[in-house]
């Protein structure tokens, strides 16, 4: 039983949780996750490692609720327990001093670039970041962002805050303003992680891309996130989740995410029908 | 009676069956396929037993159970006893009573089995086991005073299990440590329920940890600890029992559409995760309506049962050589067939075809005839020019073996592995070339069977004492 100390929300529908779990808040690198499992009847949940404090034994996690699991876990509060944790999983990102990094994260995705972009910073190089979100009230963690970043620029798609546009609309930008980017990394949805790439690959920057497809495992022994990466097959789990985003099949990867819709459609209309009380296991 | 019409009486004895669901309701269902000697069938299997004074079943057992004497127990309606006799050299006979290929270990060589049908050893095995499970009180067995030794188990499937009772039982302190949320290894995410309910590996873990071991569970060895990080952590010698858990797949366009699993995660969906109960629990799970599982072994065998179970109309079993070169179990095959999964012989997969939205729509074969011997000894398959066709499916399982996961040995690089990234360990004590560091089962040898990876958890169990108390 992994204890929940801090329960905040950071935008709509958007989690942040601090659990106790000492041992992997010590092994955890950027670019690691977790498996997480609410209780005996749940599923197993990857979920990136926002941050971790080794000193006091903790990992941060920011999930948005997106389906019966998240919808189910954002319910918990501080003083409650998840049933499993394990990690840290997947390689961690390779950082060094490369120069100039753009770190861009579109909507949840920012999670997961935040420790990055922190280690980049650390490790000496000059750090650009551009997030974005659809809409104003699903942007988090700027000020995290702002700290870690000699330059932050903000999008929305909508136009409530920061550039009306897409993140990648800004990283086009700024290649044309001539700037020498040494790597970029993109996480977030699927389609904006293809289009950032389509905008780097004409200029031949080297793109790190962080992909979340279903896991079951999560340890290399399903197969479950395979993916398509320069025509060779790879486990997301083990091999990633970072891989060169010029390389990957995003349509492949897009389809399979799809794989389970209807039931997982299923799966919440039944959560929501019980009220979301549907707790058991959970203290 | 004199002896010899006393034995010859014995002998007009037919094997019993052990009485099982219809296959009809059995294929709608995941509740376990036999229901078990009565007490009475018991004894009378057991009565079948010559008690050879030379027992070759005895050699034909990895872990040389003494059969004749358990045997002879139940006769005497001492099924407590036989269970604790079992137990001497077996520590997890509910499981290798239902999951043991017997046919080509201890039966195979049953001197009845010459001019009839040998006895039904295994069926005896599972009998006293579940009696005692039943029936049985726990008794602390006599333990070592404590070495102060600390040995660490990777894995907790049956060679992690074996070698945590046999050295906690000699004084050593042991954990074990599970990568996945419940222990068990393959006995709990690869075998189905209706082959192996989960209480009973969940009862010889209690029993275990009953014991003084400790579990400890989500712990990928490999990411949270390394091996050596272990040692340093103080445990005296480490067990690797990681198994083969890579999942192989046939390399040919078309398997990454939805709908194709490999047979790891289509099992552990169901077995682990208990997909077939979705959605109570959470995890789902494709329910194909014409399935095609490649493969011919025991797993391939799973994946089929579980296909029909979960509501296939069609389940096809696509394997490329001939009935006669299939690897699953007799058993196995007879029970597939009784429930109704379709066979295609000579049949080898080139294609998955998909439809726009990424699902398996078919899949394209070719035909295979039977030509010379290769170096397995089998004939070797070859292809039928023009014989390609289209079997139309809507799911695919790839069931044609599993791998070695590189997790330990790409994290511990003086570690000695082989050219398919196999663990080179002594045969007989499971010593790798790493001071203080073993390793047994399918980590080992490649996939093999429950009761080798046990033989294997045994041996290195009395290697590690030697090593730990020499």
């Amino acid at each position: 039983m992994f204890p929940i100390l801090e329960a905040r929300l950071l935008a709509t529908a958007v989690k942040q949780f601090k659990i106790a779990a000492p041992e992997i808040a010590k092994k955890r690198k950027p670019g690691q996750f977790i498996v997480l499992r609410i209780n005996e009847e749940g599923e197993r949940i990857p979920l990136t490692i926002a941050d971790a404090h080794p000193e006091a034994g903790t990992i941060t996690l920011i999930f948005q609720e997106v389906g019966k699991s998240t919808e189910q876990l954002g319910k918990l509060k501080a003083g409650d327990t998840v049933a499993d944790l394990i990690g840290p999983l997947g390689v961690p990102t390779h950082v060094e001093k490369f120069g100039t990094v753009v770190c861009v994260g579109g909507g949840i995705g920012i999670a997961p670039v935040y420790p990055i972009a922190k280690a980049m910073r650390e490790a000496g190089n000059t750090m650009f970041s551009i997030i974005g979100a659809r809409t104003k009230n699903l942007l988090i963690l700027e000020e995290e962002m702002a700290r870690v970043s000699h330059s932050l620029k903000v999008s929305t798609d909508d136009g409530s805050y920061g550039y009306h546009g897409f993140v990648s609309d800004i990283l086009q930008d700024i290649i044309d303003e001539g700037m020498t980017i040494n790597l970029v990394v993109a996480i977030g949805p699927v389609p904006m992680m293809r289009v950032v790439c389509n905008v780097t690959k004409n200029h031949k920057i080297k793109t790190v891309v962080s992909l979340n497809p279903i896991m079951v495992d999560a340890t290399g022994m399903c197969g479950a996130c395979r993916v398509t990466v320069g025509r060779r097959t790879r486990f997301v789990c083990v091999d990633g989740p970072e891989f060169d985003g010029h390389e990957v099949n995003f349509a492949e990867l897009v389809k399979r995410q799809r794989a389970y819709l209807d039931q997982e459609k299923l799966s919440l209309e039944n959560f929501r029908h019980q009220g979301g009380a549907c707790m058991g296991g959970v203290s | 009676m004199t002896e010899t019409t006393e034995k010859k009486k014995r002998t007009q004895i037919s094997r019993q069956k052990m009485p099982e669901q219809d296959p009809k309701v059995r294929a709608k269902n995941f509740d376990e396929v036999p229901f078990g000697y009565t007490p009475e069938l018991a004894k009378l299997e057991a009565s079948r037993c010559l008690q050879c004074k030379k027992p070759t079943c005895i050699d034909g057992c990895p872990v040389s159970i003494d059969i004749p004497a358990f045997l002879d127990l139940i006769l005497n309606g001492d099924f407590l006893g036989s269970a604790r006799k079992l137990k001497e050299m077996n520590s997890l006979p509910a499981v290798c009573g239902r999951v043991c290929p017997q046919e080509d270990q201890c039966e195979k060589v049953c001197i009845l089995g010459k001019k009839g049908e040998p006895v039904a050893i295994g069926r005896l095995e599972r009998f006293a086991a579940d009696y005692e499970m039943a029936h049985g009180e726990f008794i602390m067995p006599p333990k070592a005073p404590p070495t102060g030794k600390k040995v660490a188990v990777v894995g907790s499937g049956p060679a992690g299990l074996t070698l945590a009772g046999d050295l906690i039982k000699k004084g050593h302190q042991v954990t074990i440590f599970e990568a996945l949320h419940k222990p068990g290894g393959v006995l709990v995410y690869g075998i189905p329920e209706f082959r192996l309910p989960k209480a009973i590996v969940q009862a010889e873990v209690d029993y275990l940890q009953k014991i003084g071991v400790e579990l400890k569970s989500n712990m990928v060895i490999g990411k949270i600890y390394t091996v050596d990080e272990l040692m340093a952590n103080g445990y005296d010698a480490v067990f690797l029992g990681t198994g083969a858990g890579l999942p192989t797949f046939m390399n040919i366009p078309g398997e990454n559409f939805n709908g194709v699993y490999s047979a790891n995660e289509y099992l552990t969906r169901s077995n682990l995760m208990k997909a077939y109960l979705f959605p109570k629990y959470d995890t789902p799970i494709a329910k194909g309506k014409k399935v095609a599982v490649l493969g011919g072994g025991n797993v391939a065998m799973d994946s089929a049962r579980t296909a029909l179970r979960l509501g296939a109309d069609d389940v096809y079993i696509v394997y490329r050589r001939s009935k006669k070169e299939l690897p699953a179990r007799i058993e196995e095959v007879h029970h597939a067939e009784e429930e109704g999964v379709q066979f295609h012989f000579l049949t080898l997969p080139v294609e998955i075809l998909g439809n726009e939205d990424g699902w398996v729509c078919g899949m394209k074969c070719q035909r295979m005839e039977l030509g010379e011997p290769d170096e397995s000894g089998r004939r070797r398959p070859i292809p039928v020019p023009g014989s390609e066709f289209t079997l139309e499916v809507d799911m695919v399982v790839v069931a044609i073996g599993t791998g070695a996961n590189p997790l330990i040995q790409s994290t511990t690089p003086d570690l000695k592995t082989n050219k398919w990234g196999y663990i080179v360990a002594d045969p007989e004590t499971g010593e790798t070339n790493k001071k203080g560091v073993y390793a047994g089962g399918d980590i080992v040898t490649g996939s093999a069977t429950v009761i080798l990876a046990m033989g294997a958890g045994r041996k290195a169990a009395d290697a590690i004492h030697k090593y730990l108390t020499g």
